[in-house]
């Protein structure tokens, strides 16, 4: 009887790993160059670490995979993991408080439950979390090292999206919305749905209409944050805060030359974000995106300490990322007996040179492979160009590499 | 057409429904034993009497078409199962209870407010576990412990848990028994559900017709919630640590109250039919609870409770999914002896567990349990795979064999699997009553002393009566 992958999953075949692995290293080599160090969290976390108030919704948490560990009589629930940044903060407060800054980044997966078939159930992600700095430099360091790392990967053009957790928190707060409403809102707009706000009906009308005005219209320049302040500070100054650290983050992109555009219904993301949110976008589709998250460090028990942080979306990067270019496969065909050992060592020095040097082993269809080295026939090495369906003997193996390399097959 | 009808509290009022719409039911009105009632008129009807809380799985797993449950059973599946397999197609009127969330009026907490303050966990006991998770999660609830029950939840608060969620028709009734509604989650009465598939793929027009009422309405909830200041408790919590004593409800109690007597053990309040939270036990620092015997090993290994009467299988049954649980079996005594059987119907070509491993199947081997840890080890243990375990909650003979292919139930006499018509094709193993004690508690100074007491109390009536 054949049995099935598990619903909801997906297999990586050896092309797919190549491509993660690919997209991986990138990620890893860009955040190491930037001085982020790589950390890695257990894919058992307790419940309670995510129910703790405000860090996950209640529409996410009830897709976690959640149960009773073996010795779990005492009710307490452990997960799958549903959530990098959670962990991670977690993890710094467990090991890493006397650090005046941490920055970390890692590679996970997450899991959620995902009854539409249309995603997985299982989602890699690339990280990467700043914790300890709450200037908006560093939100504007990690966008930056977010769009070297998918510059890396030949993605192009990418598209910054900007919203502001604490801007629509302040006027969530201003329309008088009961505490229960207010979060329910929140919850839609953070989880992409923004047709929520035409129902909204609070004891603020004119604020209403300057929430309508937020969502309507989308800016690309500090001028918009400018505007936005003659619109909507004079009747709700709360909001101060938050459009200077936006018209902060507007002003260092702009000089640094990035496009972004200012648009609050791109403010998907987690109930635990405070200031800036961020996205990613290229073709049309979401890459990743982040924010800033000063409370969630207090609320996992540490300290008072602000952080930041993104993560980018590996199925995603694997559908856009380029081809990158593969290794040159050569078929080494081998001596039997005492011969076997010459074969070898050529193998053994291709391999040292570069090159992927695989045995036949029976191989009925070598059309992948665009060099054919035969040990078999008499004295040195035949060497056959598939391209050209040329063959000619190379006397040591130092004139096969010689040539190999003039050949440019590396 | 296959319907899935609801034993106990809604019998009276489906059958009379069932009778107004034209499909009287021979041996299905209130208190009858039947399991497979027939529609004479109907001849294409085949109906079923489940728990409950079976129907609303039974119709979302495509075993009915259709089914007679209350609205709070759907939910508690859809809660944490997120299907469209199940469609609510009309309320019935009848049976209307809300589910609430409650604290004992004696309690300080009694607000979500005071709830969601507090530091430490918050221990939650329901016969609705999917739809505590919920109620806990929406209301942002820091840190929580659910426990599900399989009854009496509301006799935890306080001493057991802070809250717990039970299905009430008023809130009155909840002030008599020492609780204040915290919130109402859920205004629920009986309701008609069908399977997606079978509403769309299959004519059920006469059935549903027949049992829709679109008259009723929504379904009124008597009263308003509002935490009121309640009766005072008959019981305060006094400062001394208090050893606790659970004892069972239901078939188990008249052999309990016999033993106890025999122990020398004077219990107030615990009487054969009568029904009693907190019966007294004339003994200082030691508190008595009623509650179902196969909640109490997670009770008590929880240290809800020092010691315990439950049977040997529902200990086993938590020692298989909690392999270290720290509870054990203190004493054997000597009653509710019965035998852990492996059940298929008579005319399933099989005589043994092996011969079931040989059996030639199509699809999964479907085992039917109340002991869910136990059937799931059955199937281990003996390489019967593929295996789906079916969870039950009563009236498991009625799975065989249209529901299930095997049963993991407990036999007496054998009177039932004769009636039945089915056979045993293994013993798993012999249970009987048993006193249970939390290891932990059994080493605590302030603890000891009281415990060893009443243990040796037990040893005592035991030995007055030895096990046989």
């Amino acid at each position: 009887m054949k049995v099935p992958r598990c619903k909801g999953t997906r297999d990586l075949l050896p092309q797919d790993m190549t491509k993660f692995r690919h997209i991986e290293a990138e990620f890893r080599n860009c955040c190491l160059g930037w001085g982020y160090q790589e950390i890695r969290t257990p894919v058992l976390e307790y419940l309670h670490l995510f129910t703790s108030a405000g860090t996950l919704s209640p529409d996410m948490l009830g897709r976690v995979y959640s149960f009773l560990d073996w010795d779990g009589w005492s009710g307490e629930r452990v997960v799958l993991r549903p959530d990098g940044t959670i962990p991670a903060a977690r993890l710094y407060v467990e090991n890493l408080q006397n650090l005046p800054i941490a920055k970390l980044f890692y590679v996970e997966n997450m899991f959620a439950f995902e009854g539409t078939g249309e995603e997985s159930r299982e989602r890699w992600q690339c990280g990467a979390e700043l914790i300890g700095g709450s200037k908006p430099e560093g939100d504007v360091e990690l966008l930056s090292l977010g769009l070297e790392a998918i510059a890396r990967l030949g993605i192009d053009p990418v598209e910054i999206r900007l919203a502001h957790a604490g801007l629509l928190k302040t006027f969530l707060e201003g329309l008088g919305l009961s505490g229960e409403q207010e979060a329910e809102v929140l919850d839609q707009i953070f989880s992409g749905n923004v047709d929520v706000l035409a129902d909204i009906k609070g004891r603020n009308p004119e604020l209403e209409k300057q929430l309508q005005l937020l969502f309507g219209i989308k800016g690309s320049s500090p001028g918009f944050v400018e505007n936005l302040r003659s619109v909507c500070a004079p009747s709700l100054p709360a909001l101060e805060p938050s459009l200077n650290e936006l018209a902060r983050i507007a002003s260092l992109l702009t000089a640094l030359g990035f496009g972004y555009r200012i648009d609050f219904t791109s403010g998907r993301g987690f109930e635990y974000y405070t200031g800036i949110i961020y996205s990613f976008y290229s073709s049309g589709r979401r890459l990743g995106g982040g924010g800033r998250y000063d409370e969630l460090v207090p609320l996992v028990g540490g300290g008072s300490v602000c952080a930041s942080g993104f993560a980018l979306y590996v199925d995603e990067l694997m559908d856009l990322a380029e081809e990158m270019p593969r290794r040159e496969r050569i078929l080494v065909k081998a001596k039997d007996g005492e011969g076997l050992k010459d074969s070898l060592e050529v193998a053994r020095l291709l391999r040292g040179a570069g090159y992927i040097a695989e045995f036949d082993l029976g191989y009925k269809e070598t059309s992948g492979f665009r060099w054919i080295v035969d040990m078999r026939a008499g004295e040195g090495i035949e060497l056959i160009d598939q391209l050209s369906g040329e063959k000619q003997r190379k006397s040591s193996p130092a004139e096969l590499l010689n040539f190999l390399e003039e050949m440019g097959s590396k | 057409m296959k319907l899935a009808l609801p034993k106990g509290q809604l019998q009276e009022s489906t059958a009379a429904l069932l009778k107004e719409a034209g499909f009287a039911i021979a041996d299905y009105r209130k208190g009858s034993r039947s399991y497979r009632p027939r529609c004479e008129g109907f001849p294409g009807l085949f109906t079923k009497v489940f728990h409950e809380r079976d129907i609303a799985i039974q119709v979302a797993i495509g075993n009915y078409d259709l089914g007679i449950c209350r609205l709070d059973w759907v939910e508690e599946l859809l809660a944490k199962y997120h299907s469209d397999a199940v469609v609510k197609v009309g309320d019935l009127g009848y049976g209307k209870r809300t589910l609430y969330a409650v604290a004992a009026s004696s309690s300080e907490a009694k607000s979500l407010e005071a709830l969601r303050s507090r530091s430490q966990s918050l221990r939650i006991v329901s016969e609705y576990p999917n739809l505590a998770e919920s109620f806990a999660l929406k209301q942002r609830l820091r840190r929580f412990q659910i426990f599900p029950a399989w009854g009496a939840a509301g006799v935890y608060p306080p001493e057991n848990a802070e809250l717990a969620i039970v299905a009430e028709a008023t809130s009155k009734r909840l002030r008599e028994q020492g609780l204040v509604p915290v919130a109402a989650i859920l205004q629920s009465s009986a309701c008609l559900v069908a399977n997606r598939n079978s509403l769309e793929g299959k004519d059920l027009g006469q059935l549903l017709a027949a049992l829709s009422r679109p008259d009723v309405g929504d379904v009124g909830v008597e009263e308003a919630v509002g935490v009121g200041a309640g009766k005072r408790a008959r019981r305060s919590v006094s400062g001394e640590p208090v050893v606790s004593l659970a004892l069972p409800d239901g078939h188990q109690q008249p052999h309990t109250i016999d033993f106890l007597n025999r122990a020398g053990l004077k219990i107030d309040g615990y009487d054969a039919g009568k029904p009693t939270a907190r019966p007294r036990i004339g003994l200082d620092g030691v508190m008595v609870k009623v509650i179902r015997p196969q909640d109490m090993p997670l009770q008590v290994a929880n240290g809800n409770f020092d010691l315990a009467i439950t049977g040997r299988d529902w200990l086993l049954d938590h020692h298989f999914r909690f392999p270290s649980s720290p509870v054990e079996e203190l004493l054997e005594l000597g009653f509710g002896k019965v035998r852990i059987v492996a059940l298929v119907t008579q005319d399933m070509p099989v005589s043994s567990t092996d011969d079931l491993r040989e059996l030639k199947r199509d699809s999964a081997l479907r085992v039917a349990s109340e002991y869910v840890n136990i059937a799931d080890r059955y199937a281990y243990d003996n390489h019967l795979t593929p295996c789906k375990v079916v969870p039950t909650w009563g009236a498991s003979e009625a799975f065989l064999p249209e529901d299930a292919d095997v049963l993991i139930d407990n036999t007496q006499t054998g009177s039932t699997i004769a009636r039945h018509n089915l056979k045993v094709i293994d013993t798993l193993f012999e249970s009987s009553a048993c006193l249970i004690g939390n290891t932990e508690a059994m080493g605590r100074l302030d603890k000891r002393e009281r415990i060893s007491f009443l243990v040796e109390a037990m040893r005592r009536g035991v030995e007055a009566h030895p096990v046989s």
